[in-house]
């Protein structure tokens, strides 16, 4: 369509039409009502969310159009209609599409089911809703842990730096001053007062994770991206408690390397599986760079739950080890079939649970079992109980 | 500086009348592309809030933004009219538009669907929507958004359910049903006759309370307004509001294929006549005519769509090159697009335009079907009968206010989609404020009552 000259017809616009969209305005209202749909579907969005690496503070989840309900005949996909053009009767036109329904002409109910968008969330936000919908008490610092030193406001002096100049407190000296005698200036330095600060002792808000991932050959991409998300929800959830959290990432097949963030889910590797040599490089990691004193240090383990068998008493000692010095461990098994007996691995973590360590151990099966994973060791390690849950089917 | 198109706009009207077209004047802007789509999502320049119209919104935009479709103009009937026009529009689109929005004033003013509804004092429908908006932007001032908000989910999710054959001003059903007859020719009756009159004043007379409804109610907007037990009157205006632009509504949902074909008809016969039009704004108006009115499938081409404005513009111009302008006139004033179709749309003119049938299995092929030309009218209007929804009445409200609605599933032919009327019993529950029930069947043609009680614990 050939339009003539942009503007042509400006000078008879009535600018009242530019002044607001009543669309964009129902639109924004409709993204809002999208927001408290998807709230209630935490689970679906902690499984989709494309997750992200550390400095981002969102993520962007697809969401489908609201529909505005109406009443509708059902839809069994067959349907029939008028065409136009050169066909004859017993002519094939192709093949209907299986998710096309008919019926979708009505006077406002054109078919929208196919439009996706992305929304985008606040990471603190969902992890604030997590919370807040699972109930879980927050984490409590570690009873008996070191303090540490800041510096905190408190108190005035007559000198100090000119940027801690209280003005407000200045005036009120001055006030007082004045009220004594009247005929004397303003101000004078007498009356300037600056904020002190002081060293205070605080509680301990450091945290350390250890991510401890299997890539084996048996580990599947999926099972890696399901483990990604969960590491990053439990980090999500971690920093909402910490100030300062250092993550470790460790990945293991029969050696154990430490990777930085980004490369860690990318790795893959071949070859069997000994989690006693990840588990050692854990170990070895924490009584190198953190002080349990004054850290509060945390290993969750994700694997699909082989081990060598010959590995059982070697991995039985280090993640001991692990769990004297660690507050928390936690392994998520990735399975994807029902198994009969308990695996390798968690039947290791099964015994330290036994033993009153402070570990669990849960199992997922799909994306959808992410959301109560993180609920299960979060709510474990609160109670500081260890249990066991399964989740998604395999016991 | 260009000509304007308003230049032209006299030049035309003259024509026009001068060709016996009949109109209330017509107020014409230019309004920015985005205000064209928004009129197209709520159907009315300024109307109630709501989300579902901003859903609509986006993917008119997208749409738009694909270049899939162009506005060129809007009409709205009324004394005087109003017409929009796309501010992106070139000269030779305005001119055309002009005399297009001529045609349609000239149906709008005449068609009996349309001199129905603006007897009924709906001809000043933008300012009334207007003010329906600002009414309701009080309510929300007054009562809060999400309270506002669930009303309107309701109203406009039963739009369509208005009973155009009841006026838009409806009185109450009677009170009372017509008095029983007790009579018994009995020995003691007659000598009670016998009393003397002051006695028989004094005896009870028992007028029987009418049921509500006393038939299957359609009109579910004004119904629900009227009879909810505890409503408050903000929210029966609103659902009042939505009815009254409902009424608008229908006419224009009802003739659209008459009604865009009478002014593809008209603009460009009035193009062909005006030898005032410089020949270079002609020409790329008629370029843009046959966009228009272009069939979807052109040549060898297949199409499982129409173009309404094809349909109406091929029919038009075969009845009056058959019988001529003045019988044009009358189908135009009488019929809607129910009768049109079924009076003139005949076997020849289909085969010529190349309309088909067609049926679709579900994961199956797409086939032709052999249609003779009933067949064919009934294919173009199914989706046309009861404003384009399931019929559904009202049939009873229990003494507890349970309010009871039932699907016509034998004339639809097909049950209701249980999830759906789910959450529209939902939404009617908030203002009726009583349990909802609808009867219909499920795909296995048993009959199913579905409540808005199971859906709230469903």
């Amino acid at each position: 369509m050939s339009a003539d000259s942009p503007g042509n017809g400006s000078q008879t616009l009535n600018g009242w039409y530019e002044l607001f969209s009543r669309g964009a305005r129902d639109w924004l209202r409709h993204n809002e009502k999208i927001r408290e749909a998807v709230r209630a579907h935490l689970p679906q969005i902690v499984a989709g969310a494309d997750v992200i690496n550390d400095s981002a503070r969102t993520v962007r989840v697809p969401v489908r159009m609201l529909e505005h309900y109406r009443f509708r005949l059902l839809s069994n996909g067959d349907g029939q209609g008028v065409g136009q053009g050169n066909a004859k009767p017993g002519d094939v036109l192709g093949q209907s599409n299986p998710s096309g329904g008919s019926g979708q002409k009505g006077a406002g109910g054109k078919d929208r089911g196919g439009i996706e968008l992305m929304l985008e969330f606040k990471v603190d936000d969902i992890v604030d809703w997590l919370w807040d919908d699972l109930k879980l008490p927050n984490l409590k610092p570690r009873a008996g842990a070191t303090e540490e030193a800041e510096w905190k406001r408190e108190g005035w002096d007559r000198r100090g730096a000119r940027s801690r100049l209280d003005r407000r407190r200045s005036l009120k000296e001055s006030v007082k001053r004045r009220a004594h005698d009247s005929t004397s200036p303003a101000f004078t330095d007498e009356d300037l007062r600056y904020r002190q600060l002081a060293r205070r002792r605080q509680p301990a808000l450091r945290a350390a994770v250890f991510f401890l991932l299997d890539v084996s050959g048996s580990m599947s991409d999926r099972d890696r991206q399901l483990a990604k998300t969960f590491f990053f929800w439990v980090a999500a959830g971690l920093k909402r408690e910490y100030k300062a959290l250092d993550i470790v990432f460790v990945a293991h097949t029969t050696e154990a390397w430490e990777f930085n963030e980004a490369d860690f889910f990318k790795v893959t590797g071949t070859g069997g599986t000994v989690a006693s040599v990840g588990l050692a490089k854990v170990h070895e990691i924490m009584e190198q760079r953190f002080d349990p004193s004054s850290c509060n240090v945390y290993l969750f383990y994700a694997s699909d739950g082989d081990n060598a068998s010959d590995d059982r008493a070697a991995a039985d000692t280090a993640l001991d080890a692990i769990a004297q010095v660690a507050r928390y461990a936690g392994y998520l098994e990735i399975s994807t079939g029902i198994r009969s007996s308990l695996s390798e691995i968690s039947s290791l973590f099964q015994s330290a649970i036994d033993e009153g360590l402070p570990c669990s151990r849960c199992s997922i099966a799909g994306p959808d079992d992410v959301a109560p994973a993180v609920r299960h060791f979060f709510s474990a390690e609160a109670h500081a109980g260890a249990g066991e849950e399964a989740i998604g089917g395999a016991p | 500086m260009k000509p304007d198109w308003r230049g032209h706009v006299p030049k035309i009207e003259d024509l026009a009348r001068r060709l016996g077209l009949d109109w209330s004047p017509v107020i014409f802007e230019a309004v920015p592309d985005s205000f064209m789509t928004e009129i197209a999502v709520y159907g009315l320049p300024v109307r109630m809030p709501h989300w579902s119209f901003g859903a609509r919104y986006i993917y008119q935009l997208l749409q738009r933004h694909m270049g899939y479709s162009r506005l060129f103009e809007v009409v709205f009937p009324g004394n005087p009219g109003h017409a929009y026009l796309a501010a992106s529009n070139g000269l030779a689109d305005n001119v055309l538009v002009t005399a297009h929005v001529l045609g349609h004033a000239d149906f709008s003013k005449n068609n009996m669907q349309f001199r129905r509804c603006q007897d009924q004092g709906n001809a000043q429908i933008i300012e009334h929507a207007a003010a329906h908006a600002r009414q309701i932007e009080r309510d929300i001032e007054t009562h809060g958004f999400n309270a506002v908000e669930q009303v309107l989910d309701a109203a406009l999710s039963l739009e369509q359910y208005v009973d155009l054959d009841q006026p838009l001003r409806r009185e109450h059903y009677p009170e009372y049903g017509p008095a029983a007859v007790e009579r018994r020719d009995d020995a003691f009756r007659s000598r009670y006759d016998t009393l003397d009159s002051a006695a028989e004043a004094s005896s009870p007379t028992r007028k029987p309370r009418a049921p509500i409804p006393p038939h299957p109610e359609r009109d579910l907007l004004w119904f629900i307004a009227t009879y909810a037990p505890d409503m408050e009157s903000w929210e029966r205006d609103i659902f009042l509001a939505v009815r009254e632009e409902s009424f608008y509504f229908y006419p224009v949902f009802a003739t659209q294929i008459m009604n865009e074909g009478w002014a593809s008809y008209w603009h460009a016969r009035l193009l062909r006549e005006a030898d005032f039009i410089p020949e270079e704004i002609y020409l790329d108006a008629i370029k843009c005519h046959s966009d228009v009115v272009r069939p979807v499938a052109t040549g060898e081409q297949v199409s499982l769509s129409i173009n309404p404005y094809h349909l109406g513009f091929t029919l038009w111009e075969e009845i009056i090159e058959k019988s001529g302008v003045e019988a044009a006139r009358r189908i135009m004033r009488e019929d809607d697009d129910f009768s049109f179709l079924r009076n003139h749309l005949t076997r020849e003119v289909a085969t010529e335009m190349g309309l088909f049938r067609y049926q679709r299995r579900q994961n199956g092929p797409i086939k032709v079907v052999a249609a003779d030309i009933d067949e064919l009218h009934e294919s173009l209007l199914i989706d046309k009968y009861n404003f384009g929804a399931p019929r559904v009445s009202v049939t009873e409200v229990r003494n507890d206010g349970t309010l009871v609605l039932k699907h016509d599933a034998q004339l639809d032919g097909r049950g209701l989609d249980a999830e759906r009327s789910f959450k529209v019993l939902e939404y009617i529950k908030r203002v009726w404020r009583r349990p909802v029930l609808l009867n219909t069947i499920d795909a296995a043609a048993k009959t199913v009552e579905f409540s808005s009680e199971s859906a709230a614990a469903a």
